[in-house]
C-alpha cells in the first residue's frame, strides 16, 4: 500500500500545483473521511476488528479525490467517501470482497447525484491560493463533446485545445489527479519496477483506446480527435495505471487482464465517440469489473501437463 | 372513454385471459402426481433439513417414509419419537418409541489438565490440525479445541468453553442429528441415550495409549486400570486398547464406576449430589445450582 | 557458466534465500546410536512385513522385514544387535507408526557386503539381476518421495523409457546432503548412473544440478567426461527446480499429465535422486542394502552444523547433539527444508530413508505471521508451477465445494508451498489445499468402490 501511495505523489503534486489549495483540501477531506467511515463502520456497525491501518481506505480516499474537480463542495466529498467505503467496499464484506472499484463507485454516485458540481472544473493555474473563485472552464474532452453536439468536428475546435506538450505535462482542466500523463506515468513506472502491478492492464487499456480511436480518426480524420489526444486527456492514464489495476477488482491471470483492459478501452471509446458523456473511463472500468468473475472462469492459467 | 383506454383494457385483458388458459392447460399436462401423504408428513417434520435422518432434507425423508413398508429403520432425531408417532398415524403403520439421544463429548482433557507440548500455528480448524500433527499435547486422541463441531451445529447446541478448551453440549437444544459426530476428526463425540431424567454416565476419554503415557499427557485420562470393569455389578464396562467403554444398554446408572475411577475420567451427568460425609479421600465438586441449561456435572477429585 | 547456459521451467516458481550454511562441511559419520527404531513403512506402498522376532540377533544389513506386495520395499537392520521389541513410534507426521527397536551391540556386518572404499567400475550383473538386487536392497526414493526404486525400473506394459534423469538439484534452502554426495562420491555416482542405464536398457542420462553448486557441476563433468551417454546440465537457481515435474520440463521440455494418470514414465522419463543413485551403486556393486543416508543438520544457531552419515532409525536428538546441541532460542525443528519440510513435535523421532535434512529455526523466525483477507493480488497464481489457482482452491476447501475443487485440479497440487511463501496476506493456502486433497482423494476412492 505504501508503494501505491508513493506512486500517487507526483500526480498529487501536479494537481496541487495546477489547482491550488482547494485540491489539497479535497484530497485531505476524502482521505480522512474514508478512513473515518471505515473505522466507524467496522467498529460500530459490523463489529469486526478495525483494519484501517492496512492503508486501503487511504488509497480509496486519494483515488476518489483524484477523480473529482477541485471546486467540488467539501460536504459532497464526504458523501462520496461514505458511498465509496460504505457501499463500495464494506457492504460487500470489506477488503478483498468487493466486486467494484470503491473509488469509482463513489465517483459515479457523485456524478449522477450532483452533475453540475461534478462537471464544473476550475480553470487551471488560476487563483490557486484562493478558496474558490467560481471561474470554470470546460475540459478538452468536454469542449469536444459540446462541439460534436453542435455539429462541429474536431478540426474546427483544434485551435482552442492545449498543445500536446501541455496535455502531457498537465496544463489542462480536469479532475485533480488525472491531468498530468507525465506524473502518472512516473508513478506507473515505479509500480512496475517494484512489481506492484504488471504491464498487462495498462498496456491493453491504453493500447486498445489508442487503436480504436486511431481507427475512428483514420476513417474520419477531421471529425474525431486523434489517438494521442485521446490517451492524454480525461481519465485514461489515471484509470489505466491506478484504478483498473486494483487487485481486488481485476482478473487473476495475464490473459484475463488483457481481455479486461481491452474491454475497458472498447467501452471508453464507445462512450467518448457515441455516448452522451464526454468521458467514459469510470463507467468502462465499473462495467468490466462486473465481468471479472466471468473472465476468471474463462481465463485459467496453463495447467501443467494438459 | 377514450379509444386508447378502451383498446388498452381490451388488449391487456385478452392477453391475461389467454395466458391464464395456456397456463392452466400446461399445469394440467405437466402435473406431477405425488402421494399427498408426502406433503402431510413433511408438514409434521421439524423442517430443519439437517440430514440427521440420513436423507438429503426433510422432503426426501418424507418420501422415504411413504415408500417404506415399516418405519423401524427410519427415524428423525430432531422430531424424535413424538414426530415419528405422528408419521406412523398418517401412514397407518406401527412405530416403536425410541429413546432420546444426545451428543456427548468424551474428553475431559481441559487446558489445565492436559498441558500443551508444542505450539500449533497452522490453519485454525480441527480437521486441518488433525491432518498436520496428531495433537499439540501429549495425547494424540484428545480434543483440538478449534471448534469444527461448533461450526457445523445447526441448532446452536454446542459451544466451546474458552476456559477449558472443550466443547459443551446444551442438552435442551441438542437434537442428536449427528453432525458434530462426523465433524470431529478425533471421533470424540458420541450419541448416547439421554437417560432417565437426563442422567447418564460415560467414559470421558478416547485415548488408547498405555496408562503411564496417557496419564503423563493428561490428568483426566483413562489409564486402562480396569477398576471400573471390576466395580461394575452389571458387566457393562469393557476394556480395549487401554480404554474403558460403558455399554449404555447394560448400564444401570449405579455410579460405582464413577466412585472408583482414579483419574476422574468417568463422567456422570445430571445426578443429584450424593449425601456423603466429607472425607479426605473424596471431595465432590458441584457447579452452580441456579437455572441453567448446562447439565450438572459431578466429578470426584481424588488427592493426586 | 553464464546464466544463458542454464535451463529452467517457464511457469511459476520463487527464489527463497539459499542459506546453504553447510555446503562446505564434509560428510562425517555419526557415532552409532545405543538403539535404533526402524519404521516398517518408510516408503510409499504397503509397510514391510517383519521376518524376525523379538530376541533375535541381527547383523548390519540383515533383512528384518520383506517387501509386502508389488509396491513395497524391504527393510534391513541398520545396526547389529538384538531385536528388543515391536512398538509404535512417532514419525515425522506426528503420528505413531509400527517400528522395530534394535538394541545396538557392536558393528558386525552381514557376510557378503563389501565394506572397502575401492571403486568398483565393472558392472557384472545384467539388467534383470540389477533390478532384483535393487529390490532386495530395499532402495526407495531418497529425495523424499520414498517410492520403491525397483518398481520405477519396471515400466508398465506399453510404456517405454527414453531418458534417465538424475536429480542433483537440491533446490530446498539449507539442505546440502546431495551436494556433498556429488562432491565426495562423484565416481560412485557415475557408476550408479551406468547401472541404472543398463537396467533401463537405454543410453541417455541427464544430470540436473542447480547452478549454485558450480563445484559439483565441474567435478561431475570431469568424472563423466569419458561417458558419452551422461550429460550434466546446470539449471537456474529457482524453486522448485528439483520437483520431478519441473525437472523433466527443464531438461526435456515435456510435461507429465496431471494425476491420477500422470507419472514420469508417461513421458518416457525415469527420475532418480543422487542419494538413491548412490544407494544403487552400493547395492549392486558392494551388496550393501539401504540402511543409512546422509542427513544435513543445520540452522543459524547451531555451533556445529554439518552433513552426517546416519544409520536409519537413529533419533533426531542424537543428530542435534552432534551438531552442538539444541540452541537456547530454538523455536522450530524441521524435517526437510523450510518450503516443504515438516515441523517435528519432538526430537525423539527416528531418521528414515527419506529424511535428508533437519533445520533448526530460532523462536523469532519460527511462527507464522497472522493471516489476513485475500486481496486477490494473484501472486499465488503467478508462482504456482502447475498452473493452479491457490486462492480459489483454499476458498473451495473452506466451503467444502468439492466438485468444483476437482474441476479446478486440486489433486494436481504438488505441495511445493510457493503459494504460501509468496502470499502477502500470510494465508494458510497450502494447509487448506492439503486438507482438500485428502478429502477429495477419500471421496474419489469411495466413488470408485461404489461402482
Amino acid at each position: 500500500m505504501a508503494k501505491v501511495i508513493a506512486a500517487l505523489m507526483p500526480a498529487f503534486i501536479v494537481g496541487a500545483y495546477v489547482f491550488g489549495i482547494r485540491a489539497i483540501a479535497v484530497t485531505a477531506v476524502a482521505v480522512v473521511s474514508a478512513v473515518g467511515f471505515e473505522f466507524l463502520i467496522q467498529k460500530f456497525i459490523l463489529k469486526v476488528p478495525v483494519s484501517v491501518t492496512d492503508g486501503s481506505a487511504v488509497i480509496t480516499g486519494i483515488l476518489l479525490a483524484f477523480n473529482l474537480p477541485s471546486a467540488i463542495p467539501l460536504w459532497m466529498v464526504i458523501i462520496g467517501s461514505l458511498v465509496a467505503i460504505g457501499i463500495g467496499k464494506m457492504a460487500f464484506g470489506g477488503l478483498g470482497k468487493n466486486p467494484f472499484n470503491p473509488a469509482l463507485v463513489g465517483r459515479i454516485f457523485l456524478l449522477i447525484s450532483f452533475p453540475v458540481s461534478m462537471t464544473s472544473w476550475p480553470k487551471p493555474l488560476l487563483h490557486r491560493l484562493a478558496w474558490t473563485d467560481g471561474i470554470t472552464a470546460a475540459t478538452p474532452l468536454g469542449i469536444f463533446k459540446e462541439a460534436a453536439r453542435a455539429g462541429q468536428t474536431f478540426s474546427d475546435i483544434l485551435p482552442q485545445m492545449p498543445t500536446y506538450w501541455d496535455l502531457f505535462m498537465g496544463k489542462m482542466g480536469g479532475c485533480i489527479g488525472e491531468i498530468s500523463a507525465l506524473a502518472l506515468l512516473l508513478g506507473g513506472a515505479y509500480l512496475l519496477w517494484q512489481r506492484v502491478i504488471t504491464w498487462h492492464i495498462p498496456v491493453s487499456m491504453i493500447g486498445s483506446i489508442f487503436i480504436l480511436t486511431g481507427i475512428a480518426w483514420m476513417i474520419h480524420p477531421g471529425q474525431y480527435p486523434d489517438p494521442v489526444f485521446q490517451i492524454l486527456t480525461g481519465g485514461v492514464m489515471l484509470g489505466a495505471i491506478f484504478m483498473a489495476t486494483d487487485y481486488v477488482t481485476s482478473p487473476m491471470t495475464g490473459k484475463g487482464m488483457l481481455i479486461f483492459g481491452a474491454g475497458i478501452g472498447l467501452i471508453t471509446v464507445a462512450i467518448r465517440l457515441f455516448g452522451a458523456y464526454p468521458e467514459g473511463v469510470s463507467f468502462a472500468i465499473l462495467i468490466m469489473n462486473a465481468f471479472v468473475p466471468l473472465i476468471n472462469r474463462l481465463c485459467k492459467p496453463h495447467r501443467f501437463g494438459e | 372513454m377514450s379509444p386508447v383506454v378502451f383498446y388498452t383494457i381490451i388488449s391487456l385483458s385478452t392477453v391475461g385471459i389467454v395466458a391464464a388458459v395456456i397456463l392452466y392447460f400446461v399445469a394440467q399436462r405437466f402435473k406431477v402426481v405425488e402421494d399427498p401423504r408426502i406433503d402431510q408428513i413433511e408438514q409434521a417434520l421439524p423442517g430443519a433439513n439437517c440430514g440427521g435422518c440420513g436423507f438429503p432434507g426433510c422432503r426426501a425423508f418424507a418420501e422415504a417414509c411413504v415408500k417404506a413398508d415399516d418405519l423401524s429403520q427410519l427415524f428423525c432425531p430432531v422430531g424424535g419419537s413424538d414426530c415419528m408417532g405422528v408419521i406412523a398415524k398418517i401412514l397407518n403403520l406401527q412405530v416403536q418409541a425410541k429413546e432420546k439421544l444426545v451428543a456427548v463429548v468424551r474428553c475431559e482433557g481441559s487446558y489445565d489438565k492436559r498441558p500443551k507440548t508444542i505450539r500449533y500455528d497452522g490453519a485454525p480448524t480441527c480437521a486441518i490440525m488433525h491432518q498436520a500433527v496428531s495433537s499439540d499435547t501429549g495425547c494424540p486422541n484428545g480434543c483440538l479445541s478449534w471448534g469444527d463441531c461448533v461450526v457445523v451445529c445447526r441448532f446452536d447446541a454446542i459451544h466451546m468453553n474458552p476456559v477449558t478448551g472443550l466443547p459443551e453440549v446444551d442438552e435442551k437444544k441438542c437434537t442428536a442429528c449427528g453432525a458434530c459426530v462426523t465433524a470431529c476428526p478425533k471421533g470424540i463425540i458420541e450419541l448416547r441415550k439421554m437417560g432417565p431424567k437426563g442422567c447418564r454416565i460415560y467414559v470421558g476419554c478416547v485415548n488408547q495409549d498405555p496408562g503411564s503415557v496417557a496419564r503423563k499427557a493428561c490428568q483426566a485420562a483413562c489409564i486402562g486400570c480396569g477398576l471400573c470393569v471390576k466395580a461394575c455389578p452389571f458387566d457393562a464396562i469393557s476394556l480395549e486398547k487401554n480404554l474403558a467403554y460403558i455399554d449404555q444398554d447394560k448400564c444401570k446408572l449405579c455410579r460405582k464406576c464413577v466412585a472408583v475411577c482414579p483419574t476422574g475420567a468417568i463422567v456422570e451427568i445430571n445426578f443429584p449430589p450424593k449425601k456423603q460425609p466429607q472425607t479426605d479421600a473424596t471431595r465432590h465438586t458441584t457447579h452452580g445450582e441456579g437455572e441453567t441449561t448446562q447439565p450438572k456435572r459431578h466429578t470426584i477429585q481424588k488427592k493426586t | 557458466m553464464t546464466l544463458q547456459n542454464t535451463k529452467t521451467f517457464p511457469q511459476g516458481g520463487v527464489h527463497p534465500a539459499n542459506n546453504k550454511l553447510t555446503a562446505d562441511q564434509p560428510i562425517q559419520d555419526l557415532p552409532l546410536p545405543a538403539s535404533v527404531s526402524v519404521h516398517l513403512g518408510q516408503h510409499i506402498g504397503k509397510p514391510a512385513a517383519p521376518v524376525i522376532r523379538v530376541g533375535d540377533t541381527v547383523k548390519v544389513g540383515q533383512l528384518i522385514a520383506r517387501a509386502d506386495g508389488f509396491i513395497s520395499a524391504a527393510v534391513h537392520a541398520p545396526v547389529s544387535g538384538r531385536i528388543e521389541k515391536f512398538i509404535d513410534v512417532m514419525d515425522q507426521t506426528g503420528y505413531k507408526k509400527p517400528a522395530v527397536v534394535i538394541r545396538t551391540d557392536g558393528d558386525h556386518w552381514q557376510e557378503g557386503i563389501d565394506l572397502s572404499p575401492d571403486l568398483v567400475t565393472d558392472i557384472k550383473a545384467d539388467g534383470e539381476t540389477i533390478i532384483q538386487k535393487i529390490a532386495d536392497a530395499g532402495i526407495i526414493g531418497m529425495g523424499g518421495a520414498g517410492f520403491p526404486t525397483h518398481v520405477k525400473l519396471r515400466p508398465p506394459e506399453g510404456k517405454t523409457i527414453e531418458y534417465l534423469l538424475i536429480n542433483g538439484v537440491e533446490c530446498e534452502p539449507f539442505l546440502t546432503s546431495d551436494h556433498r554426495l556429488m562432491l565426495e562420491k562423484g565416481h560412485e555416482l557415475v557408476v550408479g548412473i551406468k547401472i541404472l542405464l543398463k537396467a533401463l536398457r537405454i543410453n541417455k542420462a541427464m544430470i540436473g544440478i542447480e547452478d549454485n553448486k558450480k563445484d559439483a557441476i565441474e567435478l561431475l563433468r570431469q568424472h563423466a567426461a569419458a561417458e558419452r551417454q551422461i550429460e550434466i546440465y546446470p539449471l537456474k537457481v529457482w524453486y522448485p527446480q528439483g520437483g520431478e515435474r519441473q525437472l523433466i520440463k527443464s531438461l526435456t521440455q515435456r510435461e507429465i499429465p496431471p494425476p491420477p494418470k500422470g507419472l514420469p514414465v508417461d513421458v518416457g522419463c525415469a527420475v532418480f535422486n543422487v542419494a538413491t543413485t548412490l544407494a544403487v551403486y552400493e547395492a549392486v556393486q558392494k551388496n550393501k542394502p539401504c540402511m543409512d543416508r546422509v542427513v544435513t543438520i543445520t540452522g543459524a544457531g547451531l555451533t556445529n552444523p554439518g552433513n552426517f552419515r546416519v544409520r536409519v532409525g537413529t533419533f533426531v536428538t542424537q543428530l542435534i547433539e552432534a551438531a552442538g546441541g539444541l540452541p537456547d532460542n530454538a523455536g522450530k525443528i524441521l524435517s526437510g527444508g523450510p518450503m516443504m519440510g515438516k515441523a517435528l513435535p519432538q526430537t525423539d523421532i527416528p531418521i528414515t530413508k527419506t529424511m535428508g535434512g533437519i533445520v533448526i529455526f530460532p523462536a523469532n523466525q519460527a511462527c507464522r505471521k497472522p493471516s489476513m483477507e485475500c486481496i486477490r493480488c494473484a501472486k499465488c497464481v503467478s508462482v504456482c508451477p502447475l498452473g493452479l489457482e491457490p486462492y480459489l482452491l483454499m476458498t473451495l476447501s473452506e466451503k467444502g465445494l468439492w466438485e468444483r475443487a476437482r474441476e479446478e485440479r486440486m489433486l494436481s497440487c504438488c505441495e511445493c508451498a510457493c503459494c504460501q511463501y509468496i502470499c502477502p496476506s500470510n494465508r494458510p493456502l497450502l494447509d487448506y489445499i492439503r486438507y482438500g486433497k485428502s478429502v477429495l482423494t477419500q471421496m474419489l476412492r469411495a466413488e470408485k468402490n461404489h461402482e
